[in-house]
């Protein structure tokens, strides 16, 4: 399972760095986007990937009965991905009006802060 | 914005407030159980986008009722204010304090500091994806916007 | 309970809050900004007050102890930077009163100054790895908005820039979280350093702190990723320039003396060693792009970069001197670096651009700002008696006792060729006779700063210009307090024993 995952968030990082390299502003965003998957998947691997219930104590107990999952890795995730949110809806906002400002989806015509 | 067909308005009226009180339960849940204030904003915030494309902008922000930028303010102060009361006691803030209400036959009802920062959380969050949509709602329908084609 | 740690971040988030309430009224905001910055700077000094009389503070959140809550920690450095913080948040408040128009106003300034304020107090006062990703978040989300406030097509594709690199640096931020939590189990930063330690040098821990050191790189922008900088700091409105070229990169740099002092002391002949040559490396291309620019704000963004690279060489060569050669390098920087800039802004408000080519004469007509102006320049170029030379005189000294000769005569250049820019900026804006042209004040670069009120507000723009300076005058010619200041945090840095101890207690001891 370990090296599904390992796999899998290795083709998360080359498809990110592969659509971040590419000219149009979309794509960017794509890889953006990609790239915080991947290190969300990557948190969530090395974490240790066991299988166990929710960490819920139940009614009435002082801890939760057998085996739990590790809950600090999934609230890292789930902290990292509202970040994720937030800053891929500014970067939506500020690709569109890019767009408007520049007139074209295309990283090579955005040369004015250039030196 | 395109005139939308008329199941998905008639929907829209009778989803908004169903999920609005789904919300609301998910954000009441969350103490004890899985919910809580973002994931509650967000399926507020889900209605109102829903509400706002089979309806227009203008209707979305009657629906909505404030300017969507008060309710981050609102939800921040809720936020902060439910650090502050550990800190009368004496406790580092955040701390938890509850008030133990026993005045229902169902049983006591314990009101804690965790829930209105929850709150605080959800108004937050519909703030802010509120705010997010509009903005781009809004810059879709201005007559000076680059059409997409031919640029 | 120690209220003053956590007041320096829930100060600016509460007056966000408020302006964000307070959404219609420009007065209520602007008010709003100069008390809740003016609060910040007092509880700021309150904080470092009370850390420098009773050592380390600490605070664990709702409660829960240390390492399974959050914990906001106080050192020295951290309440240092929450000071600086403090200056120049004020300093910019009272700035914008003048410079931020209504129209800016209208899409937030206000609220999103408090944000990042909060973000970049946070990041200095958690002792949480992952805490400090959440506030590094918050920052640069707050200062994303700012970039763009006025939505010049320039603003736009240096925000672009800005955005992807930073974005780049939050995803390898945030990949050494996770295998940093893999490894150890923890994400304490006192507990990471007692069980970094307990498992001494290998690969893996290597790799990660490599990790840190690119992510963390990007964000202070050091060699070679910098380029982001320089491509988005001189198109912003004036007084967010100032904001960010005091604070933003220098999170990024407390990030660093923070984990390369704590944490990852584990291999120091390897990750300092690639520390030090990043730190040539960033001085030396930084000054050079300097001396290639003729616009104001560009020539000050690429000495942000040359400066950057001062104080990783104080980390680098990690000896006492060099520790407090490089906290001293920080306050003297954020604090000359922000007045720099708001010096440009003026320059541009009395002539209408930020060209070198275009200005000249300000000596003759304004002869006050001309020696403001010179303050901070001679200072950054670091010349006696004004504090840069302080700065880069400990950093030179520990650099000779550690045998580093090649990167201090990298420092010893740079400084010079600092010095050639700055009198080149001299020369073009005040001592040069007002180039012949036809007279329209031109707005090539940036229409923002157009006077909104006229005149009477020019006092207001020399305010904060005239307290910074005298603050540098003061850092430079008493510096004997400063520097013991700068001796305990380093002490502090260097023993980490103490940072620990306060945030652990005594589970430090009992660990199985």
């Amino acid at each position: 399972m370990e090296s599904m995952m390992a796999l899998v968030v290795g083709g998360l990082y080359a498809a990110a760095i592969y659509m971040m390299l590419r000219r149009s502003i979309v794509k960017l965003v794509i890889g953006l986007v990609l790239l915080g998957n991947a290190a969300n998947l990557l948190i969530f691997t090395s974490g240790g990937l066991t299988r166990g219930a929710p960490p819920l104590v139940p009614d009435g107990a002082a801890m939760p009965a057998g085996a739990v999952a590790d809950p600090l890795a999934q609230a890292l995730i789930l902290t990292a991905i509202v970040i994720g949110f937030g800053v891929l809806a500014f970067a939506v906002v500020l690709i569109h009006r890019a767009y408007e400002v520049v007139g074209a989806d295309d990283m090579d015509r955005m040369k004015d802060t250039d030196t | 914005m395109r005139k939308q067909s008329v199941i998905l308005r008639t929907a829209a009226h009778v989803l908004l407030p169903l999920l609005l009180l789904f919300s609301a339960f998910l954000l009441l849940r969350g103490h004890n159980a899985p919910g809580g204030g973002f994931i509650a904003g967000l399926v507020a915030s889900a209605a109102l986008a829903l509400y706002l494309f089979s309806l227009g902008i203008a209707s979305a922000r009657h629906a909505l009722g404030v300017d969507p930028r008060r309710l981050i303010g609102a939800g921040l102060v809720i936020a902060i204010g439910s650090a502050l009361p550990a800190a009368f006691f004496g406790d580092a803030f955040f701390t938890g304090r509850w008030l133990t209400l026993d005045w229902f036959p169902s049983g006591p009802l314990k009101l804690g500091t965790p829930l209105l920062f929850d709150l605080g959380v959800y108004l937050v969050v519909i703030g802010s994806v509120m705010t997010i949509v509009l903005t781009l709602a809004e810059a879709e329908e201005r007559p000076d916007a680059p059409s997409n084609e031919g640029d | 309970m120690r209220p003053e740690i956590a007041l320096p971040i829930l100060i600016p988030l509460a007056a966000g809050a408020l302006s964000l309430l307070a959404w219609r009224s420009h007065a209520a905001q602007r008010t709003l900004g100069l008390v809740g910055t003016g609060l910040l700077l007092a509880a700021s000094l309150w904080l470092a007050a009370s850390t420098w009389q009773d050592g380390i503070l600490v605070m664990h959140m709702g409660g829960w102890p240390a390492p399974f809550g959050i914990v906001l920690v106080s050192d020295l450095l951290g309440a240092i930077m929450v000071v600086l913080a403090g200056i120049t948040g004020f300093a910019t408040a009272v700035y914008s009163l003048v410079a931020v128009g209504r129209e800016h106003e209208r899409f937030g300034y206000y609220p999103l100054l408090h944000l990042l304020l909060a973000g970049v107090n946070g990041a200095f006062l958690t002792g949480d790895v992952f805490n400090l990703y959440v506030w590094f978040e918050v920052m640069l989300v707050a200062s994303f908005a700012l970039l763009i406030l006025g939505g010049e097509r320039a603003q736009m594709e240096g925000a672009i820039k800005y955005v992807t690199l930073n974005l780049l640096s939050s995803a390898l931020f945030l990949s050494a979280i996770g295998l940093l939590y893999g490894m150890a189990g923890t994400l304490n930063m006192a507990d990471l350093a007692v069980r970094l330690a307990e498992t001494g040098s290998n690969g893996l821990t290597t790799v990660i702190a490599v990790l840190f050191l690119v992510a963390f790189g990007i964000k202070a922008a050091a060699f070679p990723l910098f380029f982001w900088l320089p491509a988005s700091y001189h198109t912003p409105l004036v007084a967010v320039s100032a904001l960010f070229a005091g604070l933003l990169t220098k999170v990024g740099v407390y990030a660093l003396f923070r984990f390369f002092t704590l944490i990852f002391t584990h291999d120091v002949a390897f990750t300092h060693e690639v520390l030090l040559w990043i730190a040539a490396a960033t001085m030396l291309t930084g000054v050079l792009g300097a001396a290639a620019q003729f616009e104001f704000r560009r020539i000050l963004s690429f000495h942000i970069v040359s400066q950057i690279g001062y104080m990783i060489m104080g980390l680098a060569l990690y000896t006492p001197l060099a520790i407090v050669g490089g906290v001293f390098y920080i306050v003297h920087h954020i604090i000359v670096k922000a007045n720099l800039f708001l010096i440009s802004g003026v320059v541009y408000r009395l002539r209408g651009s930020y060209e070198l080519a275009r200005l000249g004469g300000l000596y003759r007509s304004s002869p006050g700002l001309a020696l403001l102006f010179l303050i901070p320049a001679l200072s950054l170029a670091g010349m006696p008696p004004l504090s840069g030379f302080f700065a880069k005189f400990i950093l030179v000294r520990a650099g000779l006792e550690a045998g580093a000769y090649t990167v201090v005569g990298v420092a010893l250049v740079v400084g010079l060729l600092t010095l050639y820019s700055m009198i080149k900026i001299w020369n073009e804006v005040f001592w040069k006779a007002m180039p012949e042209n036809d007279g329209e004040p031109n707005d090539d670069v940036m229409n923002d700063d157009r006077p909104a009120q006229p005149a009477g507000g020019l006092a207001l723009l020399y305010l904060p210009v005239i307290g910074l300076a005298a603050l540098t005058l003061g850092i430079g010619l008493g510096a004997q307090p400063f520097l013991e200041l700068a001796e305990r945090a380093a002490a502090q840095l260097l023993d980490p024993t103490g940072y620990i101890h306060a945030v652990l207690g005594d589970a430090a001891g009992i660990r199985p």
